[in-house]
């Protein structure tokens, strides 16, 4: 977990740690928003199964962690790993589209399973790699904390906050505002009407599907930043950015940022309540009570 | 009863016969410590497959049910000192159930999200027996094996006997199942759920079944590991590995007929066995995402499939 | 109208998402008519098909069927009492048989209930038999031509034993001596008492075959009269026939 534990026993809650969880929350929530805002466009947008996703992003973490060898800052090394996460991505989807969509199994066992044994693959191929021990980088804003108020906040937790609102933000004006933007939201809704504007679907799916790809590099550098990582990160987190992108509703951009905001809040209290043992859970739990009661999310189509 | 089901029914005798004779005859406990595992390995694909292959709705999360068996038969063990048969019929109940529920939770969504559901309900739950402590929490708990070794010589002789009892009826289950009508309406979910719908097949009704008996084999399958292992943890009874695997068996065996996933189990549980103390568990691991990728794309039909296809070539070029 | 409809359909509205595919529908249809359904593409007919044949649950409304309402029900119910479509774009089990294709409304709707196989595949047969796809009934579904898959969906759909037959642009796609041959099919159909909605672009065939039709344009129903009427119609022919 990204916090460090808190006395649970005996005394009854204080207020005050209360507040600091919801406070380190909604930081954390910012970053859980960036890291799921790619799969937010493949699976929410493009309907494609892309459970490596979580898995792409360990990738983007591990990446940054070797070029953080070089001395390089872990976030510039995210950026620099966003071309290419962008080639692999639009690669990876034109192999999914030749493979599955042309055969019309685009949701198919088969292509669930190929996504599958993509994650798969990655994941052991970081543990043969890296071994299963945990990896850091440093930094300058890696260690130290400022205190607002009378709340202390570790400064890695603060650059990852805007960092993320950066790009989280930036990602949905780029949807929102320009044509390959709208095309992509569009391409969701009616191919038909992209191909009578002279544009074809596949290749807005294949560039859409390289962003969603490029945005693990540097989600991945940011969760680098904030913890260390190990290879099994990779279901953590399959919880956490499917739970985001549901709770958000499959397609809503804007909502992507608020899911990942309630997320990292509830994730924090139950840490605070109940220890590391229950946190864990709290994506999954909250990811299965969405779907039973409210399958189109919170602000779904 | 058809040809075919005599077949089927002759040669599960024999398999049963077969199992028999070898407890009488070989010596080594190892044999029957592997195959156990490479056993349970077959009922799990099978359980799979009856909801993966037939209906098309994947689960990524078979160690919940497994998991759940397991503790099911502990509990079983520490509240009621219950003997086995009874283990693994409470352990059957409580997975069954547990699929049930997880389908109703689900089963109205399009089928990435009963897969993301599944990894999530085995999470949960493996969280709740973390945190559970009359079965020992994370540390795990210590299961006594009965001191009786019963009729077959050895416990491990009786508890791989009684795998081969449950494969034998997992894979007669699956074959019941896929040669009714039950079978061809989940097929007809598999290919498209909403014609599927118009043609007055109840999809939902057939999904919750389908999920419901996958579940019990699955928790059936889990349940003996508590007298198997005799020491049971949260970590070990929730592993990855059977989600991988359970699902990876079918894949490569071939989805559509009962023997893929007997088929797939067979190979790739042995070939465990016989690599896990050459390479290393994850090469091993590495060497079942290459596979699987291989035979989503280049063989669907997985080997069966291509068994098929080659036989047909054979007739086919055999005839003038 | 004499006689009480088969098929009633009560200030039925559907939205997905904000936008109105569906206001305010009202529409009866009496046993054994033929009706036809025209409107521009996007007017609301296919989810008007959808929300009466179950597979989408309309916002407000009430749809009545042999007396009863089935606004709520699911539907393979529906296809259970007689209500049977077939789909725009064919939606064919990929990895059965032509015969098997016809064996799954069979199984679950007319040899419902029944162990042994009393004839299932000599109905089935004939059935193809009489779409012309007796030859391809053992050929797998998805190495069908678009021409084939559209007969197998109006067969599978009459696998169902209808009463009331819904067909989706069944010609679609099709040459013009196969156009005649479905119009037959669907009158001889008729005239042993089922009821059948036609929805087609083919104003020739729609035209031809129906007693009465019905245009859609934007959700809204803004016509409705014996073909004749509807050719003449200013509003269907601003709304439809772009004029």
């Amino acid at each position: 977990m990204i916090q460090a534990g808190t006395d649970t026993g005996g005394d009854a809650l204080s207020f005050e740690l209360l507040l600091d969880a919801i406070v380190l929350g909604m930081l954390v929530g910012c970053f859980y928003a960036a890291v799921s805002i790619g799969l937010s466009i493949s699976f929410g947008l493009l309907d494609v199964p892309q459970v490596a996703h979580p898995a792409m992003l360990l990738l983007g973490s591990y990446g940054t962690y070797l070029l953080g060898r070089w001395g390089l800052d872990p976030l510039l090394a995210g950026v620099i790993l966003m071309p290419i996460f962008f080639l692999f991505g639009m690669a990876l989807y034109r192999g999914f589209h030749e493979i599955f969509e042309k055969r019309g199994e685009a949701t198919g066992i088969g292509s669930l399973a190929f996504f599958f044994g993509v994650a798969l693959i990655i994941e052991v191929g970081l543990i043969m790699v890296f071994g299963v021990d945990q990896r850091a980088v440093e930094a300058p804003y890696i260690g130290s904390s400022i205190t607002v108020g009378d709340i202390p906040l570790p400064i890695r937790m603060v650059v990852a906050f805007v960092v993320a609102l950066l790009f989280t933000g930036g990602l949905i004006l780029y949807l929102a505002k320009t044509f390959t933007g709208r095309a992509i939201r569009a391409v969701a809704q009616d191919e038909g009407a992209l191909k009578l504007m002279g544009v074809d679907p596949v290749k807005i799916k294949q560039w859409a599907f390289g962003i969603a790809t490029a945005t693990t590099a540097l989600a991945g550098a940011l969760l680098i930043v904030i913890t260390p990582v190990d290879p099994n990160y990779y279901r953590l987190y399959i919880g956490r950015t499917f739970c985001v992108v549901v709770l958000a509703g499959p397609g809503s951009m804007g909502g992507t940022l608020i899911a990942g905001l309630i997320l990292g809040i509830s994730e924090s209290i139950v840490l605070t309540m109940f220890g590391a043992s229950w946190a864990q859970a709290v994506s999954f739990g909250l990811l299965l009570v969405v779907l039973g009661l409210r399958p189109q999310g919170l602000f779904g189509r | 009863m058809t040809r075919a089901g005599a077949k089927f029914w002759v040669g599960a005798a024999a398999v049963m016969l077969l199992a028999l004779a070898a407890t009488a005859i070989l010596k080594n406990e190892y044999w029957f410590y592997a195959g156990f595992v490479v056993l349970q390995f077959v009922v799990l694909a099978t359980a799979w497959n009856i909801l993966g292959g037939y209906a098309g709705y994947v689960n990524f999360g078979t160690s919940a049910f497994v998991g759940a068996g397991t503790y099911a038969a502990i509990v079983a063990i520490k509240a009621l000192a219950a003997p086995l048969g009874v283990q693994i019929l409470l352990a059957a109940g409580i997975a069954g159930l547990l699929g049930f529920a997880t389908g109703l939770l689900t089963l109205r969504l399009r089928g990435i999200f009963f897969s993301i559901a599944t990894v999530a309900v085995a999470i949960v739950l493996e969280t709740f027996i973390v945190n559970w402590r009359f079965v020992g929490g994370s540390t795990g708990i210590q299961i006594l094996r009965p001191v009786d070794t019963g009729l077959f010589g050895s416990y491990t002789k009786m508890l791989f006997l009684v795998m081969v009892g449950l494969s034998v009826a997992a894979a007669a289950i699956a074959r019941t199942l896929e040669i009714s009508w039950i079978g061809r309406g989940l097929r007809a979910v598999r290919d498209n759920e909403e014609a599927a719908e118009s043609c007055g097949v109840p999809t939902l009704r057939l999904k919750l079944i389908a999920c419901t008996i996958s579940g019990a084999l699955m928790g059936a399958a889990g349940a003996p590991m508590a007298v198997y292992q005799s020491y049971i943890e949260p970590a070990s009874a929730f592993s990855l590995n059977y989600s991988i695997l359970a699902l990876a068996m079918p894949i490569v065996g071939g989805t559509a007929h009962w023997s893929g996933p007997v088929l797939g189990a067979l190979l790739f549980g042995t070939l465990q066995q016989v690599v896990s103390a050459t390479i290393s568990s994850e090469l091993n691991r590495l060497v079942i995402g290459v596979m699987l990728i291989v035979f989503v794309v280049g063989a669907p039909a997985g080997i069966v499939g291509l068994w098929r296809k080659w036989a047909a070539k054979r007739a086919g070029a055999g005839s003038p | 109208m004499n006689g009480a409809p088969l098929l009633s359909v009560e200030g039925l509205v559907k939205r997905f998402a904000g936008f109105v595919a569906l206001s305010e529908i009202r529409l009866a249809v009496a046993p054994g008519e033929r009706l036809g359904l025209i409107g521009p593409n996007g007017s609301g007919k296919t989810t008007l098909i959808n929300c009466v044949s179950g597979l989408l649950r309309p916002e407000q409304g009430a749809i009545l069927y042999d007396g009863r309402a089935i606004t709520r029900m699911p539907a393979f119910e529906r296809t259970r009492l007689g209500i049977a479509r077939s789909f725009q774009i064919p939606r064919p089990f990929r990895s059965m048989s032509v015969l098997e294709n016809l064996m799954v409304p069979l199984d679950y709707v007319a040899h419902r209930g029944q162990l042994r196989d009393t004839g299932a595949q000599d109905e089935a047969m004939a059935l193809l038999a009489q779409m012309g796809l007796a030859e391809k009934a053992q050929a797998f579904a998805g190495s069908l031509t678009q021409v084939d898959l559209r007969k197998l969906e109006l067969a599978r759909a009459l696998a169902a034993r209808p009463k009331l037959l819904i067909s989706d642009e069944a010609m679609a796609g099709l040459s013009g001596a196969e156009i005649e041959e479905v119009l037959a099919l669907l009158w001889r159909l008729n005239e042993t008492g089922i009821t059948v909605i036609m929805i087609e672009h083919i104003m020739s065939a729609v035209m031809r075959f129906s007693q009465r039709v019905i245009c859609l344009d934007a959700g809204k129903i803004i016509a409705e009269g014996t073909p004749t009427q509807m050719v003449e119609n200013p509003e269907v022919r601003r709304a439809y026939l772009g004029a």
